[in-house]
């Protein structure tokens, strides 16, 4: 649906998009992920014919981007970063001038106007100003208008940046339902929404595209060790020893507690050595309270791969490991907040 | 064209849900009117020719007021990034906002038609000056339009624009009003470009095609550039 090939976008001697290539095929709804300034809205604009690429060139529903950028454009629904609207207009005036623009048949205008106020939740402001709309409604006119003509393809830069967290699950569910009638490129830094909504992602940093595959595989292929916690009752010496020598286990760190023990277990990637321990305390009849895998997030593949280059630059500089609680996830959001 | 009719109705949208045009047409009927009566009062004549030829500077400052906000608006709010995405070329958007200032031009200058039956009511009006004038200010509103188009493309800034617009109107109006009676090559060159000697034969009662030309082809020329510079976006 839509091929990108060595895509290269420069602002003077600033290079926003670097070589990138890249293939959204029809009814997948793909993630482009990033933090910002990584080029995502840049490539979105070139692949909408709003600005030209440098050099490379991209196709969209078999017409290129720059020779036949009409026709692209009438393929497409695009929702540019902050949605800017006609703030004097009424919510139904801009639809109607936009599906008019797009080129829907005056038959099918009301319908068609009618059918996208109603899956974007926006039939009760339909009379509304759009300048009196708080940001959540503005987003779903917004994306009202990228559906009014039925394009094959949707590209929505940051649909959920400046919603409360209500209105982010309700965009987040109607992208899952377009998703089912049309091809979505979607640009996003939030990362539990890829997860959610994307069957592939592509992480781009700096211009540069540096990863692209299923939200799994990313957790797959980063994931070097596998670590296991453990809480446990029985003779602390003896349950140490015994984890250390089932087959797997590369390292066993151990919190010695009055009532029960710690046990943080770092084992060999690829190989689940949770049926061997508890075999383990099975045989020696030692008493399992507790046993989790940690599973790496999406969100540390993506903070790994866009700051390792910071990271190797500054030896040293390295974050606390993420620990994947609700608890940590939160506490580092704040910190990334703050900081 | 089509699509330019679409972009005509926005705009008229915009016009007249924002106090723009209700006050651009009040102070235009405010000072055309109070120019109308003085003139009457002083000469006694059953003419709009002396109210008139007032009316030029008047509307070279309220038809960059009226374009101003065209483009410049656009790229300011990024509204423009919407409007270049969807299926419409760059000349379309162009010309459906030339033709919205235009209409808005014209509902401005309609009110002034009372005057006309004023004239009739009190006097007898020769209506061959008053028709002729008319057909000017016409063509006149078209290019002082397209200008204010063209400085409205040129900067994101909407008073900058206006004021762009203002000033370039009116320096071409001095500048064939400025030499004349004086001597040299560049008189007749700069009375053709300067507005002043086009418009005077129109409240007189005289179409010529030498005039009619001069204002089409401003117009056209601005729109072209105008063009121009909105395609050029991409590449800046």
């Amino acid at each position: 649906m839509i091929q990108v090939e060595h895509l290269t976008k420069r602002y003077g001697d600033k290079t926003a998009v670097d070589d990138i290539s890249f293939q959204v095929h029809e009814g997948e709804i793909l993630g482009f992920l990033g933090p910002n300034g990584a080029g995502k809205s840049t490539t979105m604009r070139i692949l909408t014919g709003f600005l030209p690429a440098t050099s490379g060139n991209a196709k969209v529903a078999g017409y290129d981007v720059f020779t036949d950028s009409l026709n692209v454009r009438k393929q497409i629904g695009y929702l540019p970063e902050n949605v800017p609207l006609y703030h004097e207009m009424r919510v139904s005036e801009y639809l109607m001038f936009r599906a008019q623009l797009k080129g829907v048949s005056r038959k099918e205008r009301r319908a068609k106007i009618q059918e996208a106020l109603e899956k974007c939740g926006v039939i009760e402001v339909q009379n509304q100003i759009v300048g009196t709309l708080s940001k959540g409604y503005r987003q779903r006119v917004g994306l009202a208008d990228t559906m009014v003509h039925d394009p094959r393809i949707l590209i929505l830069d940051e649909p959920t940046i400046g919603l409360d967290p209500n209105q982010i699950r309700q965009v987040r569910a109607l992208i899952k339902e377009l998703g089912k009638r049309h091809t979505i490129l979607l640009s996003t830094h939030i990362l539990p929404e890829v997860e959610m909504i994307c069957g592939r992602v592509i992480i781009i940093n700096k211009g540069k595209l540096v990863a692209m595959d299923t939200p799994e595989n990313l957790i797959s292929k980063l994931r070097g060790v596998a670590t296991i916690h453990l809480e446990a009752r029985g003779p602390f010496g003896q349950i140490k020893a015994g984890l250390e020598g089932v087959p797997g286990v590369l390292s066993v760190k151990g919190e010695d507690g009055t009532e029960t023990h710690r046990f943080v277990i770092e084992t060999d990637k690829g190989r689940d050595a949770r049926e061997e321990i508890f075999r383990a305390f099975v045989d020696n009849s030692w008493v399992l309270l507790e046993m989790k895998k940690e599973t790496v997030t999406l969100e540390e593949v993506f903070h790994q791969i866009t700051t390792r280059e910071a990271e190797e630059a500054v030896p040293g500089g390295e974050e606390p490991a993420f620990k994947g609680g609700i608890k940590e996830t939160v506490s580092s959001l704040f910190s990334k907040i703050r900081g | 064209m089509t699509n330019s009719i679409t972009i005509f109705k926005r705009e008229m949208i915009s016009y007249f849900y924002s106090p723009v045009a209700y006050i651009v047409i009040a102070v235009f009927l405010l000072s055309s009117g109070y120019f109308f009566a003085r003139i009457l009062a002083l000469t006694q004549q059953a003419t709009l020719m002396y109210s008139l030829a007032n009316t030029q500077v008047i509307l070279s400052i309220l038809a960059p007021v009226i374009t101003m906000r065209l483009m410049a608006e656009e790229v300011k709010s990024g509204t423009i990034e919407m409007l270049m995405t969807a299926p419409v070329t760059d000349f379309e958007v162009v010309f459906g906002k030339f033709l919205a200032a235009l209409f808005l031009y014209l509902v401005m200058l309609a009110p002034t038609l009372l005057y006309v039956v004023f004239l009739g009511w009190v006097g007898e009006p020769d209506m061959g000056p008053i028709m002729a004038s008319y057909i000017g200010l016409t063509l006149m509103g078209a290019m002082f339009v397209s200008v204010g188009l063209l400085m409205s493309a040129l900067t994101k800034n909407q008073i900058i624009a206006g004021v762009l617009g203002i000033v370039s109107l009116l320096i071409l109006f001095y500048l064939g009003y400025a030499v004349s009676g004086t001597e040299g090559w560049y008189v007749p060159v700069l009375q053709y470009i300067g507005t002043f000697d086009h418009w005077e034969p129109f409240t007189k009662g005289l179409v010529d095609t030498k005039d009619v030309i001069y204002y089409l082809s401003i117009t056209v020329l601005c729109l072209f550039v105008t063009v121009r510079l909105v395609e050029s976006r991409k590449w800046r």
